[in-house]
């Protein structure tokens, strides 16, 4: 059994790798992804051994970067595009909600879209303005476009190859402050589980905590904390944002009856309303107490010197823990 | 003593005073009055072993039946038929020019109004006609006439046009001197679309990659009620030049010089030596869209002095001073034209609407689990009407 210690930075490069491999119609692009490799060196090597064809380094326009993308798609091609930063995002957000997520719906299923868009999002790493943003649900709420958050070197690696396997477009979100943080044991041979699934990461039964990318190990922490003060909770790592795969959730809740959802996006209208609203429809009689969220404030993402406020972090979610077993 | 502030070029000087007549670089190979004129770059040549006045009728027959097209979907809009329609009055040479100089494997990105090219790649006129009336949003397969569906977000697809000639790179067909295998792509758009980012960025990645792509642009005048002074200081060709890549301005009412310019380029982009952009320089004879009123904003005498540039006008007195087309010839593409008016006017009606359960379609290649629940749900909510009155 091949096994090998990787952070999530390898596994998304590892799992690049495979995916051109597998499949000569796999095209990565991105302001420099070639030669550098990524600003995050996600693509690190990828050029030296796929090609200057395969490995586009693009010039620095974001719409311009998917909308050629959508040209290749329509081609044939499998583009991997990189948006650098989440708030680089925006220039292309043209193409992506009125082209990338509709053109399969517009020509009755004649064409495909098979694209990915790769975005490192959430903050936590002490960057200036525009480099710690949250859009996830920007995009959930898209129709056409399916989005998934990765929050491990190992969903990175079978993550990312079956996001690019994927027929429809797919909002690939990388937490970038988990690239280089921890390392986990990758097993090639494994058979992973589907790609829009969520998964429970730590079972409990006193509150369900739904979390997915970067705050998952923050309630994975928080799990262990409360542990020792004789609170159990149940950690899901919801993978897809789109479409949401509640069933292991209301398969939670109904048991726990208590859930308190985590993201760094701002709480208003964020992923956590909608998934506070489907259980609430769902489970209503299996509640004890209301949804609660936590998550940004509903205000522009801070200077990084006091970000650490403003990011959900392991006491807030603990706090929240505590007022809805207060309830 | 401050510095004088008066630096750089005249522009007038430099481009010259007036847009009106399209300037000293416009290309044309049949005047208005119909008489053939020659050009040190490009000349009208219909093809090895094709007959010239037999093409020239062609082209006079496409345009006709065109016209028609546009026509009849306008009567059918104020029929209450259609919810709008995208009229093309008098930018048919520019269509049928640039058209018929496609070969089969050319795949062309267009507007919402290129009915003139559909027509050309043998895309049934019906069919254009769903999106307008509101039945579908494009109906026909890009693949089967490499043909894309109209794109209404005013010139996103010339970044499609650039990528798939990207793909078409990728894939060997550049350069290779096959004339079955060397492809082009062509991204139609107008004056209006020329101020969009991302036609600006098309250019750029075009150039950088020097992809085998054709910008041709329709400057019609008019983007809705904003001359093309709005959009541009200098004559639009002329910006090409900056991105690194030639442009041409042509005639967009000669439907030979058209055809001429965009053949060169298109061959230019298959032999691998990048983009060419084409500025068809024409007139928007009638609305932008049926739910337009130029009255509010433009003059008549405008739409009077380009009527005398018509371009079906000219070929008709081109062909019949020179005897090269008989009035049999006009009879039967009078009748041809008669008949697609009854196949639009009839087929137009006959188009089924969509049913309410196939919204839930195609929103991707498999339905998801949540999709079909929202489906279900509301095939329950219908079907509890069911027999209630």
């Amino acid at each position: 059994m091949a096994t090998s210690k990787i952070t999530l930075a390898k596994g998304l490069n590892m799992g690049l790798r495979k995916a051109m491999e597998n499949d000569p119609k796999v095209l990565v692009m991105g302001e420099d992804v070639g030669k550098l490799g990524g600003v995050f060196r996600i693509t690190d090597g990828l050029q030296k051994d796929f090609g200057e064809d395969r490995v586009i380094d693009s010039p620095l326009a974001e719409s311009g970067i998917v909308g050629t993308a959508v040209g290749m798609a329509l081609r044939g091609y499998r583009p991997v595009v990189e948006i650098q930063f989440d708030g680089f995002v925006y220039p292309a957000y043209d193409q992506i909600v009125c082209q990338v997520a509709k053109l399969t719906f517009r020509s009755q299923g004649k064409l495909k879209m098979p694209m990915v868009i790769r975005i490192p999002f959430g903050g936590g790493i002490g960057a200036v303005e525009h480099h710690s943003e949250s859009p996830e649900a920007q995009f959930a709420h898209t129709p056409g476009l399916k989005v998934v958050a990765c929050s491990n070197p190992v969903d990175g690696y079978w993550m990312i190859q079956q996001a690019i396997a994927h027929d429809d477009p797919v909002i690939f979100l990388e937490p970038k402050r988990q690239y280089h943080a921890d390392k986990a044991e990758l097993d090639e041979s494994a058979t992973p589980e589907p790609l829009f699934q969520s998964r429970v990461v730590r079972t409990g039964t006193d509150v369900t905590v739904l979390a997915y990318g970067p705050t998952v190990k923050t309630a994975l922490k928080a799990a262990e904390a409360a542990a020792g003060e004789g609170k159990s909770l149940e950690v899901i790592d919801l993978r897809t944002l789109s479409p949401l795969d509640m069933a292991p959730v209301f398969e939670s809740v109904r048991r726990t009856g208590r859930v308190v959802v985590t993201h760094e996006a701002h709480v208003n209208l964020g992923m956590g309303a909608e998934l506070s609203a489907r259980i609430t429809e769902q489970c209503f009689y299996s509640l004890e107490a209301p949804v609660l969220r936590v998550g940004a404030f509903d205000t522009p993402y801070p200077a990084s010197r006091i970000e650490e406020e403003y990011l959900p972090d392991l006491d807030r979610v603990l706090d929240a823990v505590d007022r809805t077993l207060e309830f | 003593m401050s510095q004088s502030a008066d630096f750089g070029p005249d522009l007038v000087e430099v481009f010259g005073p007036s847009q009106q007549d399209g300037g000293p670089e416009l290309i044309q190979l049949l005047t208005p009055e119909g008489e053939r004129v020659g050009h040190p770059d490009f000349s009208f040549d219909p093809g090895e072993g094709q007959d010239e006045a037999e093409v020239i009728r062609g082209f006079y027959r496409d345009m006709a039946l065109t016209r028609r097209i546009d026509t009849e979907a306008t009567a059918l809009q104020r029929h209450g038929e259609l919810g709008i329609w995208a009229q093309l009055l008098g930018q048919e040479a520019a269509q049928i020019g640039a058209g018929r100089a496609l070969r089969p494997q050319d795949f062309v990105f267009p507007t919402y109004r290129e009915h003139g090219v559909a027509w050309c790649r043998g895309v049934d006129p019906l069919s254009l006609l769903g999106l307008f009336r509101g039945v579908d949003q494009g109906s026909w397969n890009p693949a089967d006439n490499n043909f894309g569906l109209y794109t209404i977000v005013i010139g996103a697809q010339a970044l499609h046009a650039t990528g798939y000639a990207m793909g078409v790179q990728r894939d060997g067909a550049v350069g290779t001197g096959d004339p079955d295998r060397d492809t082009a792509v062509i991204a139609h758009f107008g004056d209006g679309a020329s101020s969009q980012g991302d036609v600006n960025e098309s250019f750029i990645f075009a150039a950088s990659y020097n992809a085998p792509v054709v910008f041709f642009c329709q400057n019609n005048q008019w983007a809705i009620s904003e001359p093309i002074e709005r959009q541009t200081r200098i004559p639009l060709y002329q910006r090409a030049l900056g991105f690194g890549f030639p442009g041409l301005r042509v005639d967009g009412n000669d439907v030979l010089a058209t055809y001429a310019v965009t053949k060169a380029a298109l061959q230019r982009a298959r032999d691998g030596q990048g983009p060419t952009f084409v500025e068809a320089y024409t007139y928007r004879m009638g609305a932008h869209t049926t739910t337009d009123d130029p009255t509010r904003y433009r003059l008549s005498d405008d739409v009077e002095n380009w009527k005398l540039k018509d371009p079906i006008a000219r070929v008709e007195v081109y062909l019949k001073r020179n005897g090269l087309a008989d009035d049999d010839f006009f009879a039967s593409v009078q009748a041809e034209a008669d008949d697609l008016g009854v196949h639009l006017r009839e087929g137009c009606k006959a188009l089924p609407d969509p049913k309410p359960l196939s919204i839930f379609d195609h929103v991707f290649t498999e339905i998801t689990p949540e999709l079909e629940e929202q489906r279900d749900g509301y095939a329950a909510y219908l079907a509890s009407f069911e027999g209630a009155h």
